[in-house]
């Protein structure tokens, strides 16, 4: 029966209230003791073959009969009114079938409000003004060029700090803070924390701002056939997608179908419909064609959201024998011209210690810039790194290691609740991690290795985040007669390897090969329910319903099979795809029984069950890095990163693997390499290209040893998974800052740890020789 | 009055097939490819020659097909990710790329393969450092990279005792 509850949620590091419906999820939750043939066994993905072939068909390669392509117009202003647009010098191109502007355009309301889908006022440069549909992407192009816009332009900020000044231009009626106040957090009493302590600790970060480069950039294909609209978008939410666009052409849910098979890359980025989205539906609808708008690398720079900038403070004080007694976390984030949510950089300062007082304020500003988005961990990469900067300042000061500083405030319990956590291998993950690194022998190390000239140095960082999923999620298991299934969900694969854990999950509950087993997602029309894949939630959110939809037909297949079989249904078991009588030891084929039931089908249902009320789900871990650092060049090479985490059961490790290894070199482009650069007098972004914002390539790869605490939780779900996805880029530039404040003996406040801080920080008198 | 640009005929060589196509003479040959032939394997990542995800092979090199024009490539042998898979069975770069799990999203995926399959053609027994720096211009967001090398470790070793 379904049971309306209100539970605690987690997303991205926010915690709220919501209600939600529990559906008879009554499945006993795989213990550690469980035995598994599939589950816990690395398996390559079984769509590998498409993607390896060409074969995959991604946004960008949709491509129809009679299709039309789109190219946007973008203000080269900052901040500006637009008095005047003339589009018709464009119109006369051969080959253009439509240009929409804000004088022909539906006024849809984008932002939650705070602006248009085409709005006279420009808030960044690179924001919409037209739109051209054209035969081909460069006719449009060309047809841009014929456009004539007449802006009034405006005075511009892009300064945080100087947005919040009360003569800062102003980017909304409301003001430049984001929701009109900061968030704020407290327990406790920090200035009484502070009087306690014996020594207290205080620094000033600064964090760059990181583009997504996904390598498919945003986009969405639409047809419309007859009034049902069909959009193709490269997004990690095919529901939110269809939402959007539902609403903002004012069509019922059920008349827009929302697709995606294979996306490149969203990291958070692709969590809903864009403008191209809007248009690309507007515009097939007005010329009856299909209509394919895709943005381009430096569009996708420019606009499709980035991680914010911050300016962070954070004082600790601790007593002599190292007890935190308080900490004060203050974050003021960049977050460009529209934002509705501030990303939780003060998160790792209010849960990652046992400490009594915690004051916490974080604000977000608006500025003249590219919109933020989420970016995989958003905050918690960026606070962490200030936390655990200063955690290393105080055992410095008390003349503690480290490690041992971190293991003397282990939090037991989730300290902003008091609750109990579902489990915690924290501990395990810091007592394998210190191992594998030779924690206890990196002075030695250091002294063996380092040079005049060159430096070794080692550092750590750890890691709590959330993850646990959560209802509603859905999954249906189809049996098909000749005994193959299918999996049937509404969640998105996004090369995390989720679909191959689906998989998985039902093999083993079906005792099926692997290979009969095949998992359908990224359609709003035939897939069920299921959320976004972003907050480390896919699997923790839809595996557990299809473990329930696969128990259910596993049920109703020996059901079924026990009396077409003629066997007492307490003596059969399904085994390698095969029904086994336990007693004669015989042996039948599943899709034997279908001789004689030709075309039935056996249909499994399962829905996601509730989070547990009473305990506190977070996924923790921790990280060593080993630096090398040029004392003469200024550049940090990272020689190792060893990661160890713990997020609940491992359904698949070489997924898994690929999970911890693509968050650690996300996190060291973090840390040494990647940053947008801005004038800050023309408000304009000077690398919105991959030949100027450097990510990592294969030349920088350090050696990476990753493990994971394979520890099932036994309250989280009836999989005893957490996510994964997000928690590897969290601790990654906390422990290379760490490592180079190790090897310098002296501290850099900034990322990236570039060559030219590195200098500036050893050599502070050559700075102010090139400042003067 | 605005005129469309002129198109001409372009013959192409592409995987082992004659083709002809009517195109400006601004044509990538990734857009001819991916637009005018429907190979929509090579992926588009930049159209400027920094990630390198429309990496093809041009008379057996591997060069960035968002660089080269279409009209350069007349007469010239083009391979791309389509051709590499025959009769249903996979080339072993694709089969090792599945093995060390070397892909994530999988949009840099024929490429990081074209790259590596043109480094196996000419070299047999790479090292580790000859795999890096043939796969240096092929960018992977998602960072499979230590897996791409490994990939390229275990298809080379599989072609050499015989596929």
């Amino acid at each position: 029966m379904p049971k309306v509850v209100t539970q605690q949620v987690e997303f991205e590091g926010h915690f709220f209230e919501q209600t939600v419906v529990i559906e008879g999820d009554d499945i006993t939750p795989w213990g550690p003791e469980k035995e598994f043939s599939v589950v816990g066994q690395p398996h390559t993905r079984i769509d590998g073959s498409e993607r390896v072939t060409g074969g995959a068909k991604f946004t960008h390669d949709i491509h129809l009969p009679g299709m039309l392509y789109g190219k946007f117009l973008r203000s080269p202003h900052p901040h500006a009114q637009i008095k005047k647009i003339s589009t018709s010098r464009a119109e006369k191109l051969p080959g253009v079938r439509a240009i929409f502007t804000y004088e022909n355009s539906p006024e849809i309301p984008w932002r939650m409000g705070l602006t248009k889908l085409f709005d006279k006022r420009i808030r960044y440069a690179g924001e919409e003004v037209a739109c051209v549909i054209a035969d081909d992407e460069s006719i449009c192009l060309d047809a841009l060029d014929l456009i004539e816009v007449e802006y009034e332009k405006l005075p511009s900020v892009v300064d945080a700090e100087l947005a919040l000044e009360n003569n800062a231009p102003k980017l909304h009626e409301a003001g430049n803070l984001v929701t009109g106040k900061p968030e704020t957090y407290a327990r406790g009493d920090v200035e009484k924390g502070f009087k306690e302590a014996d020594v207290v600790v205080e620094g000033t970060f600064r964090t760059q701002v990181a583009l997504h480069n996904c390598m498919e950039t945003h986009g969405s294909a639409a047809v419309w056939e007859g009034d049902n609209l069909k959009i193709w978008d490269s997004t990690q939410h095919i529901f939110g997608v269809r939402d959007m666009v539902a609403t903002a052409l004012g069509l019922p849910k059920h008349k827009v179908r929302v697709i995606k098979q294979y996306m490149g890359g969203g990291f958070g980025s692709k969590n809903g419909a864009g403008k191209y989205t809007i248009l690309a539906a507007l515009a097939a609808k007005k010329t009856g064609r299909p209509v394919k708008i895709l943005l381009d690398r430096r569009e996708e720079n420019l606009l499709a959201g980035n991680r914010p900038s911050t300016l962070q403070i954070v004082k600790i004080g601790a007593t002599r024998d190292g007890k935190l007694t308080a900490i004060y976390h203050k974050c003021i984030a960049n977050e460009g011209a529209y934002a509705a949510w501030v990303a939780g950089s003060t998160g790792p300062s209010t849960r990652m210690y046992a400490c009594p007082n915690v004051k916490a304020e974080n604000f977000g500003v608006f500025t003249n810039l590219g919109p933020v988005a989420a970016f995989r961990a958003p905050g918690y990469v960026e606070g962490t790194f200030a936390l655990e900067a200063m955690m290393d300042e105080v055992a410095a000061k008390l003349g503690i290691d480290p490690l041992e500083l971190r293991l003397r405030n282990y939090a037991e319990v989730d300290p902003t609740s008091g609750k109990s956590f579902t489990t915690k291998g924290l501990r395990k993950a810091y007592e394998i991690g210190s191992e594998m690194i030779g924690w206890e022998r990196r002075s030695q190390i250091k002294k063996q290795n380092s040079t005049a000239t060159k430096k070794i140095g080692f550092g750590m960082g750890s890691q709590i985040w959330g993850g646990s999923g959560g209802p509603p999620a859905y999954s249906v298991v189809k049996i098909n007669n000749d005994g193959t299934a299918v999996v049937l969900t509404g969640t998105q694969e996004i090369g995390t390897g989720a679909k191959t854990a689906m998989a998985q999950i039902a093999a083993e509950v079906l005792a099926f090969p692997i290979e009969s087993i095949s998992v359908e997602l990224g359609d709003t029309q035939i897939g069920l329910y299921s959320p976004l894949s972003a907050g480390s939630m896919t699997l923790a959110s839809v595996g557990p319903a299809v473990r329930g939809a696969a128990e259910d037909a596993k049920k109703q297949l020996l059901d079924v099979g026990s009396q077409v079989l003629n066997i007492p249904i307490e003596d059969l078991v399904i085994e390698n795809g095969d029904f086994l009588n336990k007693k004669s030891g015989e042996r039948t084929p599943v899709k034997k029984i279908y001789e004689k039931l030709q075309n039935y089908m056996i249909v499994g249902r399962g829905a996601r069950g509730p989070n547990p009320a009473d305990k506190v789900v977070n996924t923790f871990g921790a990280q060593f890095a080993q630096v090398e650092v040029d004392i003469e060049t200024g550049k940090v090479t990272l020689q190792k990163i060893v990661a160890v985490h713990e997020s609940g059961r491992v359904i698949n490790p070489l997924a898994t693997r690929s999970q911890l290894e693509g968050g650690i070199i996300q996190g060291l482009g973090f840390a040494l390499c990647e940053q947008r650069f801005v004038d800050p007098h023309l408000g304009l972004v000077l690398n919105a290209s991959l030949e100027t914002y450097k990510i990592p390539t294969m030349m920088d790869i350090p050696a990476i040893e990753a493990e994971m605490v394979n520890m099932p939780d036994p309250d989280v779900n009836n999989l005893g998974v957490k996510g994964i996805g997000e928690p590897p880029i969290i601790p990654t530039p906390a422990a290379i800052a760490n490592a180079v404040a190790d090897a310098l003996g002296k501290r850099i406040y900034e990322l990236p740890l570039s060559a030219d801080r590195v200098l500036n920080t050893l050599y502070p008198s050559s700075q102010n020789e090139r400042s003067s | 009055m605005l005129k469309a640009s002129a198109k001409s005929l372009v013959q192409l060589q592409v995987n082992g097939q004659a083709q002809e196509i009517s195109i400006e003479p601004r044509r990538t040959l990734l857009d001819a490819l991916r637009v005018d032939l429907g190979l929509t394997g090579t992926k588009k990542g930049c159209d400027e020659g920094t990630c390198g995800a429309c990496t093809v092979l041009k008379e057996g090199k591997p060069v960035y097909s968002c660089l080269t024009l279409a009209i350069e490539c007349e007469h010239s042998r083009i391979e791309t990710i389509e051709n590499l898979a025959k009769d249903g069975k996979m080339h072993p770069v694709q089969f090792a790329f599945i093995e060390q799990d070397a892909l994530q999203c999988g949009f840099c995926t024929p490429g990081q393969i074209m790259s590596i399959k043109a480094l196996l053609d000419q070299n047999p027994k790479p090292t580790e450092s000859d795999i890096k720096r043939a796969v240096t211009g092929n960018l992977c967001r998602c960072g499979a990279y230590p897996n791409i090398v490994k990939a390229a470790l275990s298809a080379a070793e599989r072609l050499r005792r015989g596929g």
